[in-house]
């Protein structure tokens, strides 16, 4: 090695001079023989291993050796390559990227939460057991459901306990029966949860408006269909005006209204699903509810049910007893299981009860000003973007790119201009019955000036698709990576780095 | 392949008959649906198909489809270059890009299936609906 | 509200910009007869929610509090201040699934070196970017298995594996007409071959052990890797405390096919029991039908190295009912919590935990074992957590036991009663770095107090 050597040159110039890092490395090319980025306390007992030798490990060849220094700087510079909800509008429709308020997550890290144990005694858990107990009831109040189980891990997870808890009650009297309908406009988790109950899935042809076409839903409704999974409002942000209809087509069967509560945003507060007939409904914590996304998880998908299906909740629930003591009540014989360990994602139920309680009686403010937002974007693009269904739109509004497709400009290439613009980009290519998707939820937290921001990214990028659509198509231009090949990525699977890789 | 000389059906694969061995692709409409293709799953030779059956699938990075065998018979030759490289399959559908080739067990079945007159009045309906 | 930010007159231009005079003409498709106001308190401010949730948590013990040694699935490690505050970083907790590549490099890389690690340390070859936890990536497994070995309907569980785990995967396999048989543990509390080996048949597509199991005993991988080779089965190997992961051989090299479990002891706090990280690994052979999230490397339009998600034709927003798991959201969060530790302790870090959990432990146990009225059921290997058994004329209910010790802050341990009410002698107990010798002192002592005071000293 020359002397020169030892200063590498970066990357490359045109990453290096770029003010913010484009590329950096993985840890696990920052690490190098001898560094290192912890401390442990001596050991303060017989240092021991009891362990035959053949049921040990070598040392872990390739795991990293870096400073906490390295650390920080890799993971803050990591961070600046995403953008997120504090940057700017994310109207990602369907996932209600709202803002996630801050004392959640300090309530979150108290350590009587955080530091607390599922399987300590219920004498030393009280206030544990109390929160859960009071976001039940509160969830309950807002749905206007009898039960809620907190036990969900995520929106997926909850579909599939109703589903089950649906499959018992109609065990219970009689058969589980073979179907489950899901409109075609539905999130694809619907019909694989049905399916892992042990469902076939009908699919419902939507009528020209986007909602349920009662005539057919009257033909498919049979005393073979269990449930009709309804997602209120549905995909495409419109509420299901005969919603009453709906419900009294399916329970004059003898079936189950099951609400898929992950469009909650667009009238939490302002309508109670209990009301509208739905027999069993999850919610997403991370959607209505505020608990952060963190770029995917972890999320919470509480379920709420009428009485009648309150004997088959997962195990345990959660009991208040006559003298104020709060218990978990195992007991329970015609509960569908347990689809997880311990009692849910805790942490959630912290974050979600905190965001409850700030806006306590007043919540419904929430999905007002979300359904103001999605319309004023509406008012802001109709007549720029093609709107398939003209029916109102609720917290969601979905465009396509019919009138750009001219151009060979599709919704993939819009959504890749907007971030050039700082957007993220909407939900594409959903829900499938709208060819070319573009669907815009931007949710109660953002204020007038960032839709019209918004509103007038999309403008000029229609305008650009006009004019110049090859800027739109080569879009982004801007970010910290250009156009990602995800072709190649699926033709070469690297799913992980090698020790010894260059 | 010219393709006037094929047959199709209507989940878009097409057949090549030669004496009693038909050659089985996907069609150019359905590649360019698909978009570009990364993966492919083939049977084994040896296997036995009735007309209709599930062959296999094909993937782009957004999209699935199955494959459906137009013609009951045995497989006699799998594409294995287009299991390796399967953008032979967007380059050229009906030439390098086929997929297996099957022992015909009877000729009943090319008959039920499209001319290329029928497939491309077909392919136009279902732009439209 | 203070979560709001349009003011009155910017909302009232905007409904004048819609066209409609007023909010509730945009609920006019919501029938009146479904509306209704919550009964709920008044809005709490920032004050009064701190006020409210810090008195909920202030009647919990915790781990900060309390002499600590609860484990059974949820493990109190070290977490470094690192680790926590850079989750507080809004790039990370406010971005969501890197759908688009271009603006989520910073999530999606993260991801690809957390597989990296979770490939390190169980000796696979591929993994995935999390799953909820480890009773639902046991259930993800066995599915995925289900999904290799075509046409076979048995997946055989050796009792060792958790409890929650195992309850996890009748819920979901009740009606997917697949079978699962249990084999109870030999008299040395381990999975036992024999009765593994006649559990299997010709229509057993898996076959799953944990180690170390639920009574902290350490097992062979290749117990059931090998019963499995000869059946065809796959193997899988459940691990329910990651720290173990850095002393004991791994899953790779004892033949597993897929290992899976929980990770919260790298670098997640316990939380109550969630969030936490399931995970999953397998061999190259099998990564397409691996459920859940993905993250490859590629490159962009300019050639820089780039990450996306891949193979998501396997997931339901593509395959609907045919999809490998009905799953969407992971834990994202928390396997960037997880990569960051990990890559913080590194080769000698991860190490040093696992052999001072061990270390400490192994202390602790013989100085149980020496307080008259308990006894150490079994003589075999265990990591970092064992089996008390309270000895006496059964009058001593484990539990009762362990709640007394509660009042002196001491959690002592998880009774096997919260799982099977007949087993009412006998605890789980667990120690980890955490644990100073002095508290270990205190806990022994208490219990010495507790038998002397009950008369069980089994004399």
């Amino acid at each position: 090695m020359s002397s020169t050597d030892v200063f590498e040159t970066p990357v490359s110039d045109r990453d290096r001079l770029h003010p913010e890092p484009r590329v950096e490395p993985l840890i696990f090319e920052r690490s190098g023989q001898g560094k290192r980025g912890y401390s442990l306390p001596p050991l303060d007992v017989p240092d021991t291993v009891a362990i035959p030798k053949d049921l040990l490990r070598t040392e872990i060849e390739g795991e990293t050796q870096v400073s906490e220094v390295e650390i920080a700087r890799h993971f803050t510079r990591l961070s600046r390559l995403n953008f997120s909800i504090d940057q700017g509008l994310y109207p990602l429709g369907s996932c209600t990227m709202k803002h996630n308020p801050r004392v959640n997550e300090e309530m979150a890290r108290l350590p009587g939460f955080a530091a607390a144990h599922p399987l300590a005694p219920e004498e030393a858990s009280q206030g544990s057991l109390e929160l859960a107990w009071r976001l039940e009831r509160a969830l309950a109040e807002l749905t206007g459901l009898a039960r809620v189980t907190l036990q969900p891990s995520a929106g997926a997870q909850g579909e599939l306990a109703g589903i089950l808890m649906v499959r018992k009650a109609l065990e219970k009297t009689g058969r589980p029966r073979t179907t489950v309908l899901i409109p075609d406009s539905a999130h694809g988790t619907n019909p694989a949860s049905a399916h892992f109950a042990g469902y076939k899935v009908r699919e419902l042809k939507s009528n020209p408006k986007g909602t349920v076409d009662l005539a057919a839903l009257e033909t498919a409704m049979t005393e073979d269909v269990a449930a009709l999974m309804l997602t209120v409002p549905n995909t495409l942000g419109v509420f299901e005006d005969r919603i009453l209809d709906i419900a009294r087509i399916v329970h004059a069967k003898g079936g189950y209204l099951y609400c898929d509560g992950a469009n909650f945003n667009a009238f939490v507060g302002v309508a109670k699903p209990g009301r509208m007939g739905v027999d069993v409904m999850h919610m997403n914590l991370h959607k209505t509810f505020s608990t952060p996304h963190g770029g995917g998880g972890p999320g919470s998908g509480p379920v709420a049910v009428t009485e009648s299906l309150a004997p088959f909740l997962p195990r345990p629930t959660v009991e208040r007893r006559s003298d104020g003591r709060f218990v978990l009540d195992f007991d329970r014989p015609d509960s569908i299981g347990r689809l997880r360990t311990f009692l849910g994602n805790y942490g959630m139920f912290v974050r979600a009860l905190s965001y409850i309680a700030s806006y306590g009686n007043r919540i419904g403010e929430v999905a007002e000003n979300a359904v103001v937002n999605a319309n004023y974007i509406r008012a802001g693009l109709a007549g720029v973007y093609h709107l398939k269904y003209d029916a109102p739109s609720m917290h969601e509004v979905v465009f396509s790119d019919k009138s750009q497709v001219d151009r060979g400009v599709s919704n993939m290439d819009i959504a890749k201009r907007l971030m050039d613009y700082g957007f993220h980009p909407p939900t594409v290519s959903f829900p499938l019955i709208v060819h070319g998707a573009l669907m815009i939820e931007p949710t109660e937290t953002e204020g007038k000036p960032g839709l019209d921001a918004f509103i007038h990214a999309m403008r000029e990028i229609a305008r650009e698709c006009a004019e110049d659509p090859d800027i739109v198509r080569k879009a982004p231009h801007t970010t910290p990576v250009r156009r990602v090949d995800e072709v190649g990525a699926a033709r070469n699977l690297v799913l992980r780095w090698r020790p010894g890789a260059p | 392949m010219n393709p006037e000389e094929l047959r199709y059906t209507e989940s878009h694969e097409w057949v090549h008959v030669d004496g009693d061995i038909g050659t089985i692709g996907i069609t150019d409409h359905a590649q360019k649906q698909l978009g570009e293709i990364v993966y492919l799953e083939l049977p084994e030779v040896g296997h036995v198909f009735n007309a209709d059956e599930e062959f296999g699938t094909v993937e782009s990075v957004k999209a699935v489809s199955e494959l459906y065998v137009p013609v009951s018979g045995e497989v006699v030759e799998v594409n294995k270059g287009a299991v390796t490289e399967p953008g032979i399959i967007n380059d050229d559908p009906l030439g390098d890009g086929w997929l297996i080739k099957v022992k015909l067990s009877t000729d009943e079945d090319v008959a039920r299936l499209m001319t290329a007159d029928a497939y491309a009045k077909y392919v136009a309906e279902e732009d439209h609906g | 509200m203070k979560f709001l930010p349009a003011s009155d007159s910017e909302r009232k231009q905007m409904l004048a910009a819609i066209g409609v005079s007023s909010i509730d003409d945009l609920f006019a498709s919501v029938p009146p007869a479904v509306r209704g106001k919550p009964d709920l308190p008044a809005p709490l401010s920032e004050i009064e929610v701190r006020r409210f949730l810090g008195g909920l948590a202030s009647r919990n013990a915790n781990a900060r509090d309390t002499a600590f040694f609860l484990g059974a699935g949820v493990y109190n490690h070290y977490v470094s201040s690192i680790a926590d505050q850079m989750l507080y970083r809004a790039e990370w907790l406010t971005a969501y699934t890197p759908y688009q590549p271009e603006v989520s490099q910073g999530t999606l890389q993260s991801i690809f070196e957390f597989q990296t690690h979770i490939c390190l340390l169980t000796g696979l070859e591929v993994a995935n970017a999390s799953l909820y936890e480890g009773a639902s990536a046991l259930v993800e497994a066995l599915l995925m298995a289900d999904r290799l070995v075509k046409g076979r309907r048995r997946a055989v569980l050796s009792a060792g594996i958790h409890p929650e785990y195992r309850e996890t995967a009748r819920t979901y396999f009740t009606n997917l007409g697949l079978e699962i048989v249990e084999v109870p543990l030999s008299a040395a509390g381990v999975t036992d071959p024999a009765a593994l080996a006649a559990a299997i048949d010709a229509t057993t597509f898996a076959v799953a052990v944990q180690s170390p199991n639920f009574y902290g005993l350490v097992e062979d991988w290749r117990v059931a890797s090998e019963a499995a080779r000869t059946s065809g089965a796959l193997s899988i190997a459940v691990v329910a405390e990651a720290v173990s992961l850095a002393l004991l051989s791994p899953p790779g090299a004892g033949g597993a096919d897929i290992a899976c479990g929980e990770a919260q002891s790298l670098g997640v706090p316990m939380h109550n029991g969630g969030p936490l990280l399931g995970f999953l690994s397998c061999k190259t052979d099998h990564q397409r039908q691996i459920p859940g999230r993905l993250v490859g490397q590629t490159r962009d339009a300019e050639g820089r190295r780039a990450f996306c998600l891949t193979l998501s034709t396997r997931e339901q927003h593509i395959r609907r009912e045919k999809a490998t798991s009905n799953i969407c959201t992971n834990q994202g969060l928390m396997a960037l919590a997880s990569n960051i530790h990990m890559s913080l302790l590194g080769k000698e870090g991860l190490r040093e935990v696992a052999l001072q959990s061990h270390a400490k432990a192994e202390y602790l146990k013989r100085e149980i074992a020496k307080v008259p009225g308990y006894r150490i059921p079994y003589g075999g290997p265990t990591f970092n957590e064992f089996l008390v058994e309270v000895e006496g004329d059964g009058a001593v209910d484990a539990a009762d036991l362990l709640d007394r010790l509660a009042r002196r802050r001491i959690l002592g341990g998880v009774p096997l009663s919260r799982y099977d009410r007949a087993d009412r002698r006998r605890f789980v107990v667990a120690a980890t770095e955490l644990n100073t010798r002095a508290e270990m002192d205190v806990f022994v002592a208490a219990l010495a107090a507790e038998a002397a005071s009950a008369g069980h000293t089994g004399a």
